[in-house]
């Protein structure tokens, strides 16, 4: 059965969000309007609060369709837990989810030139180039994905 | 997913009408480009105006249907890309692959 769920609390740069969400490409489009509405009450240089919310939206679609995709859940009504926390120094944002996992170190950059363009592989490169740090590991017999940007 | 197709000298123009191509459409996308350059397209325009988002997946797909009408040695050109969208194509470098025009008219004097 789907379930959706959300509990958070909201400060200025003090914002901690619970997500979880089914595992279903349908809930792209919500998990990236959340992304957009937290960006845009970050308080942050304006270099970067201006491309944030876009960024952001990215980032948890992405990181979601990692999710779902790739890390192979084993059933069809798998949960998603997404957790972003903002702070005055970071924003960080955790995807949790139940599948068997990859090794993010072995996905290749993508190829740039029109000779070698494949259709797959820019997920995982777009994550890496908006956000300062992304690690994937084992947590809690799962699964985490944990990128952060820093905000100052 | 919703697509309006037009015809013009033997150009066929998709006009996108989605605010978003992401995983969850755009394989749609994907089929009905295969299907058009397997059946005899040549050249065609994608315009993206109405595309707000776009994700890897959509990225992917619009890749998908260059090398299609590569296949064919016809070709796949974009037209009004929004901004989300060009910052997209732009920090995955596929501006330089494809061939990006700010109007459809112009993407259609290219051919002339």
């Amino acid at each position: 059965m789907n379930k959706l769920s959300m509990t958070g609390k909201c400060m200025k740069n003090d914002i901690d969000i619970d997500i979880t969400i089914p595992s279903h490409t349908r809930y792209l489009r919500m998990i990236g309007t959340i992304g957009e509405k937290v960006a845009q009450e970050i308080d942050c240089p304006e270099a970067i609060r201006e491309t944030l919310p876009s960024q952001l939206a990215v980032v948890l679609t992405e990181g979601l369709v990692n999710a779902i995709k790739h890390a192979k859940s084993a059933a069809p009504d798998e949960e998603i837990h997404v957790r972003i926390n903002v702070s005055n120094k970071n924003l960080v944002v955790r995807i949790y989810d139940n599948g068997i996992g990859f090794d993010l170190d072995a996905i290749p950059a993508p190829c740039f030139t029109s000779s070698g363009l494949e259709e797959k592989g820019r997920g995982i490169f777009i994550l890496k180039s908006l956000m300062d740090t992304v690690k994937y590991t084992r947590a809690n017999g799962g699964n985490v994905l944990v990128m952060e940007k820093k905000l100052a | 997913m919703d697509i309006k197709t037009e015809h013009t000298e033997g150009i066929t123009v998709l006009f996108i009408r989605e605010d978003r191509l992401d995983a969850n459409n755009s394989e749609e996308l994907k089929v009905e480009l295969h299907r058009l350059f397997d059946t005899g397209t040549k050249d065609l325009i994608l315009d993206l105006k109405e595309i707000l988002f776009i994700d890897s997946s959509g990225l992917g797909v619009l890749v998908s249907g260059y090398k299609n009408a590569s296949t064919v040695h016809g070709s796949l050109k974009l037209s009004n890309l929004q901004s989300q969208v060009r910052s997209m194509f732009e920090l995955t470098r596929l501006h330089r692959v494809f061939d990006i025009f700010t109007t459809v008219d112009d993407a259609l004097q290219s051919y002339n």
